[in-house]
């Protein structure tokens, strides 16, 4: 069986990871920037199951496991919120929630 | 009777808390009935108990009377006591019988006044702290009566309050002599750490015992006891205060600035001269003050346009002869002078205040003139006061106690020439001035209309002060002239009699011819400037613009100390008001709000800024960890 370097799974992982990152800092509707943080959380798993496999441990795939329920945490908070900023400020832009400046 | 001491300072006191808290409510007529009558039962009393105490058998040398336990803390016990001896009954027979015939006068010359009853409020406060005064058993109570005087001072000479000016000269008496005060406050301490007591009686006692003649601490203390003296009774350095006091009304400058309070300086010395005898430097500092203040007083009266201006110099002459007489050793000749120059100095301040009250608050002499025919019972009085104040030989009561003074100078044993010729030219300058102030307000063209004519009140207190200016010198007569010694025999039991040198008692009657020439020559110098050559004085005031003009401003003594003093103090206050010491504390304020400012720009609220900001932390983090 061929196995695929553990170099190109790493390249993957760091490009889907900076595309997220862009992503996040160039987007101002905030459902797109949820769905940045979820891209770079799971570009982050793919270099935790690369390296598993690499060194053949369970680890990679445990950490995952982790990685993908605190994504779903993660993701139910943040629609929360996001439903209760659409209510108060009838938008998604998140530069309209800057009340908060000092 | 003698139970009854302690109502003669009380009485004023009850007066007092019946206008204080009666005010205004009390009907207008009741108002210098409570006032005078106060003061007048009080010197019903101090006539009562002075004769009992004086024809007590065995005569009593003095009576004490404790009325309360003030102060007693662990060793330290001070009660409020009073004394009573002959010299104490001097001063209050003189308190409350002037200051009932200054109250009299009040009560018509105040009538029209909107705080009628807050001066008589004042005026009683004022008799009662300066019957505590002369009356206490200790210096602690001596000196409650000192600084209640000083208030009261304080008081009225702010009384009409609405001028500024008024209210300066006030704040202006009230700190110099605080000065004063300092200095004989410290005094107070060591005497109480040296004897453990602060009664008069048991000082007096132990004093010889501990110190020998010259001793440094007798000396220090002496020193500083004068220095309280020189503050209240305006001598040199402190005297500054006294001309501008006279905002006061005018029966205040009779009663506070001439015939008493100025006065507390020359009793408290005579009362502690035991010390003041141990200490033969500070003796003879009190002598040399009293010649140059007389001096230094006296040229500045001769240039005054203010009537009560040349009065309050003259005020500070003649307290600096009572400072010479007490410097030569010549202790009853000091209260003599005070009892003389109270009667006729409140005379002449009332008559200032009747003639000023008539011309229409004019002070101004040159503004005034042939008065003599519009008031003719003022111009009579006032010129026995003056000619009592001049000393002119053998009708006034002057002469013979400032003869006194001026034979002592020179004859005591303490006394020497050159206080004897300070006192002697005093004496010349001092007819000068009083007949230039009396040819200028009653002499000479009518140059204003009279307004006001004194009523019956100030006639009969005008009256009464006149017969004691005149009568009251001939409880004294010198050797030379009959050999009446009243007031000292009167006062033995209390102050030493002055030992004079030997073998110069003979000498007396030239010493007062020559009082007496120097009196009627400075009289004719007066009549001859003033009166004959009206021309003249312009003349030479003319020819010494600097000398008059440094005379006029009380020798720029006032200039010196803004120089000295005040400018000082508020140059350092300026700097203080911005506090250099805070400055520390304000930087590290600045710093934490500059800082606070910075930080709170990046607060922006933008999201994406915050995660720029987490990024680039993330980068330099990760930098860091490859590169190090």
């Amino acid at each position: 069986m061929n196995v695929i370097p553990a170099e190109y799974g790493l390249i993957l992982a760091s490009v889907l990871f900076t595309l997220g990152l862009v992503s996040l800092l160039i987007r101002r509707n905030i459902i797109f920037m949820l769905i940045s943080v979820e891209i770079m959380l799971n570009a982050a798993g793919i270099a935790f199951i690369v390296a598993g496999s690499k060194w053949a441990q369970p680890d990679g795939q445990v950490m995952f496991i982790f990685i993908l329920t605190m994504a779903a945490a993660e993701v139910s908070v943040g629609l929360a919120l996001i439903l209760q900023m659409y209510h108060q400020l009838k938008t998604l832009d998140s530069d309209a929630a800057n009340k908060m400046k000092g | 009777m003698s139970d009854l001491v302690w109502l003669i300072p009380g009485l004023p006191f009850v007066g007092a808390v019946i206008l204080i808290f009666g005010g205004t409510n009390l009907p207008r007529r009741l108002v210098p009935v409570v006032g005078a009558g106060s003061v007048g039962l009080s010197a019903l009393m101090t006539l009562f108990i002075g004769f009992e105490f004086l024809t007590a058998t065995p005569t009593a040398q003095s009576y004490q009377q404790v009325v309360w336990n003030w102060i007693e803390a662990s060793g330290f016990s001070v009660a409020f006591a009073f004394h009573l001896d002959v010299l104490s009954l001097v001063f209050i027979f003189v308190i409350t019988f002037v200051g009932f015939l200054i109250h009299l006068y009040s009560a018509e010359f105040m009538a029209s006044d909107e705080g009628y009853a807050r001066f008589f409020a004042y005026l009683n406060l004022f008799v009662g702290f300066m019957l505590i005064l002369v009356m206490a058993d200790n210096l602690l109570l001596m000196y409650l009566g000192w600084e209640g005087v000083g208030l009261c001072s304080y008081l009225l000479i702010g009384f009409w309050y609405l001028d500024e000016k008024n209210g300066y000269a006030a704040r202006k008496a009230f700190i110099i002599t605080r000065v004063g005060d300092t200095a004989m406050v410290i005094g107070l301490f060591i005497l109480f750490k040296t004897f453990g007591t602060l009664n008069i009686a048991g000082i007096q006692e132990q004093a010889p015992q501990l110190w020998v003649v010259g001793s440094s601490q007798a000396t220090l203390i002496a020193l500083l006891l004068l220095g309280g003296a020189v503050g209240k009774s305006a001598q040199l350095p402190l005297q500054t205060w006294l001309p501008d006091a006279m905002a006061g009304p005018s029966p205040v400058s009779a009663l506070i600035h001439a015939a008493t309070m100025v006065t507390a300086g020359v009793y408290i010395i005579a009362r502690t001269h035991v010390i003041f005898e141990l200490a033969p430097i500070a003796l003879f500092t009190v002598g040399v003050i009293g010649a140059l203040t007389l001096l230094i007083a006296g040229f500045s009266a001769l240039t005054q346009y203010d009537l009560k201006r040349v009065l309050a110099y003259s005020t500070i002459s003649q307290i600096g002869y009572m400072f010479l007489a007490l410097g030569v050793g010549a202790w009853s000749s000091a209260i003599f002078h005070f009892m003389i120059h109270a009667f006729f100095k409140a005379l002449l301040f009332l008559g200032a205040g009747a003639v000023i009250a008539a011309v229409h608050h004019e002070h101004d002499m040159f503004k005034m003139g042939g008065l003599r025919k519009k008031l003719p019972l003022v111009y009579w009085t006032f010129l026995i006061g003056a000619a009592s104040l001049a000393a002119l030989p053998f009708v006034t009561a002057g002469f013979y106690s400032k003869d006194q003074i001026l034979w002592l100078s020179w004859a005591s044993e303490k006394g020497n020439n050159w206080l004897f010729l300070a006192a002697l030219i005093g004496a010349f300058i001092t007819t000068v001035y009083t007949f230039r102030m009396v040819f200028l307000t009653f002499f000479g063209e009518v140059k204003t209309q009279v307004t006001r004519v004194p009523g019956l009140a100030i006639n009969i207190s005008l009256v009464v002060l006149a017969i004691l200016s005149t009568i009251g010198g001939f409880i004294e007569i010198p050797h030379s002239m009959g050999h009446v010694q009243m007031v000292t025999d009167f006062l033995s039991p209390v102050l030493p009699v002055t030992s004079i040198r030997p073998g110069i008692e003979s000498s007396e009657w030239i010493i007062q011819l020559a009082a007496a020439i120097l009196s009627i020559g400075g009289l004719l110098l007066a009549y001859f400037l003033y009166m004959k050559r009206p021309s003249l004085h312009f003349k030479i005031k003319n020819s010494i613009p600097h000398l008059h003009s440094f005379w006029l401003s009380g020798w720029r003594f006032d200039s010196l100390y803004d120089w000295l003093v005040v400018r000082p103090f508020v140059y350092v206050a300026n700097i203080n008001k911005n506090d250099p010491f805070n400055g520390p504390y304000n930087g590290v304020v600045r710093a934490a709000n500059f800082f606070h400012r910075i930080l709170s720009f990046t607060q922006s609220g933008i999201l994406r800024w915050y995660l720029i900001g987490v990024v680039i932390g993330a980068i330099l983090i990760l930098t860091l960890g490859i590169w190090l």
